[in-house]
């Protein structure tokens, strides 16, 4: 089948997508934005998740034939050109990343959070996240990274 | 054929900075815009896709093995078995006990049996349905401490069920002490869990060879293994690293290396492997369960007199890092603490059950659980603090471990005690709470009541790098160049990024020893030499001393081209500076439109192979001490446990990037916890049970508590700028210390882990 969808601002058009395939898959393999990961590809560690219609989303939960006329954002998609959004700032800032698999994925959570939720607290920020697994950080220098990006921001 | 259109990039991302600094990941930026090519990010427009069928039995006879209606499935472009492996179908880390496909037998539930390249990964999974597998299942052995000492059992290997036995003997084997404890304990099997999944590309080479592209730890070993299977000389495998989403030790054996390079080799095409997650779990190995005896006996001002116990580590169906556990869990036996006399036994077996081998604290996570669960236990024999008890029998600068080695360098583990005890504990709850703290957080079974709170240490000692003889060395190569009117340096080893920032330290050394800021790192390949692994907390004392000779043989052939005398001379903002600090040259001018480039290797000082009757020998290079204390609550009617602060103190020798020390034990902690509280491969009669993130619970960002980070820097003399490994010991002493604080909560002797609500509340 044939699907049609707008992914960071752009309309994009994969082919002769299999039914059964995942968005995760078509954005990685067809798209050309490996950005998305593919830890456990069960909506269970958060590594893909992206914005579909506003909302994050497990990618790998979504079928590629749900998304035809839909708006997908990704974590390609975050930055404005060489401008990095401050939470991608935040998180090589303040060493939230190492290995950096979980990154994207937390990056599109904890984007939403400071949208929906300015000044979050450390509780806040701790529920909103619990849906990304980090096998690497320990989570502390991830609080670090929400904590600076919700200041950044409120002072832009 | 021409290399992935992804593969892995040159880290030019300049964040100054130098040794004892902070710098910026050079990864960082790629990594936050989703730019970064990890290993299954892999694509060349003329892939196939690789699967793997594996065996649903632990153990078993293969009857018949028919691929001819997999590979008559359109889309479907190579079928493999043994029969098609072209050079030995065995490899392994110690000894070669491995397949690369099984032959005739099946020793654990996932064993590899057959190989398929196909146009798309669900054509490739629904042909692995279309291969006839008839087996004749046989019974499994799972009990370890069966296998090694009931002789009626079958044998597993030629050689029999025990992979290695160790005895170690110090002082008087027999001594008597006026207080005694005792403990059984069990811990059980514990998952890497790494996010990236394994995967690679083989890229087919016009020379007959393969390019392999993938996530690992260890470039070199894995090229020696992949081309004796291939039946190809070393230099037509040629591997790269690619990203890799984490590794713990579970990417030192291989996972998809020989097969993607056999389909590769098979088909003309570069061939894609990449595991889901349910395969990943079947397709590394594991942490080994242990059931450990132990014996403390002690003075009654608690003087520890001796220490006896008895180690059995479940190997499952392949050696792999079974020996080197033995190896570390008896000589790590006793923890940090002096102890005059001691009798240890330890042994690693085959069972059917899945292979276990390396991961973060190898054979010390075991041990450390059982001796830290045995003073705590003296201590309250005693009637005495934790923490004292500790204190008093901690080892220090001079003392001499079980194995007679003298600890030549310094050992401040009192002083980790000390430092913790001295942390205020976090506030005693009053008044309402709200709910998401608790234990059991949002699902709100608890507002307070029945939640009691304990305080428990844990504290650990850990060998660095490798032990027992092993020539352990690292190489790296260092080229300086003008570029763009300025000198820049370009680092090129073989050592694996795994996620813990080593590409950081490489440029911080340069930026150092060659007095630049422009540094790039190269992407690791077998084009340079041995690296070794990324293990064993070894790499930033390694290859960290190896790009420092390197750098340092730079500079010597700068000073040779000038041709002044290197006494005294240094290499500063891009000038060569005497030693009077009058600057005697212009590093650009110099080098012009030439490079120079060095190779050099770092070899650790010696160590040497335990003797076999006694254990007697100076095996470890360096060690590593870390400390935890846990504040827990814990919900007594459900079992539920929140752990509500995790301090460490830890000495690193010398703290090379202070932010990422932090960042390496706070993760190394989340690992502990999550062995402490939930963490548990289930293996029933050879299978496993829970092979999900669904099933399988690593802590979210809900379980992790606040910590407190106390970093040491005591430098050791014989490493390079006094490094000690600091990747692993967090990861050890945190499980014990949550485990004493829910004792020391609910007075429960929980001698497993992980302690699941059951054995809390007894229900």
């Amino acid at each position: 089948m044939r699907v049609n969808v707008t992914v960071n601002g752009e309309h994009r058009q994969a082919d002769n997508v299999w039914e059964g395939e995942s968005l995760l898959y078509v954005l990685r393999e067809r798209l050309g934005l490996p950005g998305s990961k593919n830890a456990c590809e069960q909506g269970e560690c958060g590594s893909c998740t992206v914005y579909l219609d506003g909302v994050p989303a497990c990618a790998c939960l979504v079928a590629a034939g749900q998304t035809e006329g839909r708006e997908v954002v990704t974590v390609e998609g975050l930055a404005s050109g060489d401008d990095l959004d401050p939470v991608q700032e935040s998180f090589v800032e303040q060493g939230a990343v190492q290995c950096g698999f979980c990154t994207p994925g937390l990056l599109v959570a904890a984007h939403d959070l400071i949208e929906r939720v300015p000044d979050p607290s450390d509780v806040e920020i701790r529920e909103a996240l619990a849906g990304n697994l980090c096998r690497c950080t320990g989570y502390e220098k991830i609080l670090d990274a929400v904590r600076d990006a919700a200041a950044k921001k409120a002072v832009r | 054929m021409s290399a992935p259109a992804r593969s892995p990039q040159e880290l030019h991302d300049t964040i100054a900075g130098g040794i004892g600094e902070s710098p910026l990941r050079p990864d960082g930026t790629l990594k936050v815009r989703g730019e970064f090519a990890y290993s299954s990010d892999l694509w060349h427009e003329d892939m196939l896709w690789g699967a793997t069928l594996r065996s649903p039995h632990p153990h078993a006879r293969i009857v018949r093995l028919d691929v001819s209606r997999a590979l008559a499935q359109p889309g479907v472009h190579a079928v493999l078995t043994h029969e098609d492996v072209p050079g030995e179908n065995v490899y392994g880390l110690k000894y070669q006990d491995t397949p690369a496909l099984a032959a005739d037998l099946v020793r654990y539930q996932g064993e590899p049996i057959a190989i398929l390249a196909a146009d798309h990964p669900e054509i490739a999974r629904q042909a692995l349905k279309e291969i006839v597998v008839e087996y004749d299942v046989l019974e499994p052995i799972t009990d370890p401490e069966r296998a090694a000492h009931d002789d009626t059992l079958k044998k597993l290997h030629p050689g029999g069920n025990v992979v290695r036995h160790q005895r170690i003997v110090k002082g008087d084997p027999a001594a008597t002490a006026d207080v005694v404890v005792s403990g059984v304990y069990e811990i059980g099997m514990q998952d890497q869990a790494f996010l990236g999944p394994e995967s690679g590309l083989a890229v087919p080479a016009e020379d007959g060879g393969v390019d392999l592209y993938l996530a690992t730890q260890w470039l070199h070993v894995d090229q020696c293994q992949t081309a004796k299977a291939l039946g190809l000389p070393l230099e037509k495998v040629r591997l790269t690293l690619s990203g890799v989403g984490g590794a713990f030790g579970g990417r030192e054996d291989l996972s998809m290396q020989i097969h993607s390079c056999m389909l590769a080799l098979r088909t003309g095409r570069p061939v894609k492997m990449s595991y889901n997650r349910l395969e990943s779990f079947f397709g590394h190995v594991h942490r080994h369960p242990a059931k450990m005896y132990y014996e403390h006996g002690a003075t009654r001002d608690g003087k520890l007199v001796y220490v006896r116990a008895k180690l059995y580590f479940d190997g499952g169906a392949y050696a792999s890092k079974t020996p080197v556990v033995v190896g570390n869990g008896t000589t790590l036996s006793v923890g940090p603490y002096d102890v005059p006399n001691a009798h240890i036994e330890g042994w690693g077996v085959y069972t059917n059950n899945p292979t276990c081998g390396a991961m973060r604290g190898l054979g010390a996570v075991q041990p450390t659980y059982a001796y830290e669960s045995q003073m705590d236990k003296l201590a309250s024999a005693l009637d005495m603090d934790p923490a004292e008890l500790r204190i008093r029998n901690a080892l220090s600068e001079g003392s001499t471990v079980v194995t007679g080695q003298v600890v030549d360098f310094p050992a401040p583990v009192a002083e980790l005690v000390q430092r913790l005890r001295d942390l205020p504990l976090p506030p005693e709850p009053t008044g309402e709470r709200d709910i998401r703290e608790l234990p059991g957080g949002a699902s709100n079974t608890t507002h307070g009541e029945g939640v009691v709170r304990g305080v428990g240490y844990g504290v650990t000692i850990k060998n660095i790098s490798y032990a027992e003889g092993l020539d352990d060395y690292s190489t790296a190569r260092v080229r300086l160049e003008v570029l763009g009117g300025e000198a820049v340096a370009m680092v090129h080893t073989a050592a694996a990024e795994v996620g813990q920032g080593l590409v950081t330290l490489q440029q911080q050394i340069a930026r150092t020893e060659l007095g630049l800021t422009r540094v790039s790192v190269h992407p690791a390949d077998t084009s340079v030499g041995d690296a070794g692994s990324s293990s064993a907390s070894r790499q930033t004392y390694v290859t960290g001393g190896a790009v420092r000779n390197a750098c340092r043989a730079v500079a010597e052939a700068v000073y040779a081209r000038l041709g002044v005398p290197s006494e005294g001379m240094s290499l500063v903002g891009g000038k060569v500076v005497a030693a009077d600090g009058e600057v005697v040259a212009d590093l650009a001018e110099l080098l012009g439109e030439t490079a120079i480039e060095e190779t050099r290797e770092f070899h650790h000082r010696p160590t040497y192979p335990l003797d076999p009757e006694t254990g007697q020998g100076d095996a470890h290079v360096q060690y590593g001490f870390s400390a935890h204390r846990a504040v827990v609550d814990v919900d007594l009617d459900l079992g539920l446990v929140k752990v509500v602060q995790l301090d460490c103190a830890q000495d690193v020798g010398k703290a090379m990037n202070p932010d990422a020390v932090v960042a390496q034990i706070q993760g190394g902690s989340a690992q502990g916890l999550g062995l402490a509280v939930m963490e548990e491969i289930l293996v029933e009669d050879g299978k496993v049970r829970n092979p999900s993130f669904t099933d399988y619970l690593i802590p979210t960002i809900l379980d992790m508590p606040p910590m407190r980070v106390d970093v040491l820097e005591r430098p050791d003399p014989h490493a390079p700028y006094g490094v000690r490994g600091v990747g692993e010991p967090p990861t050890i002493s945190a499980t014990p210390a949550i485990a004493n604080a829910i004792r020391a909560a609910t007075g429960l002797e929980l001698p497993r882990v992980p302690i699941r609500p059951e054995h809390i509340t007894g229900v």
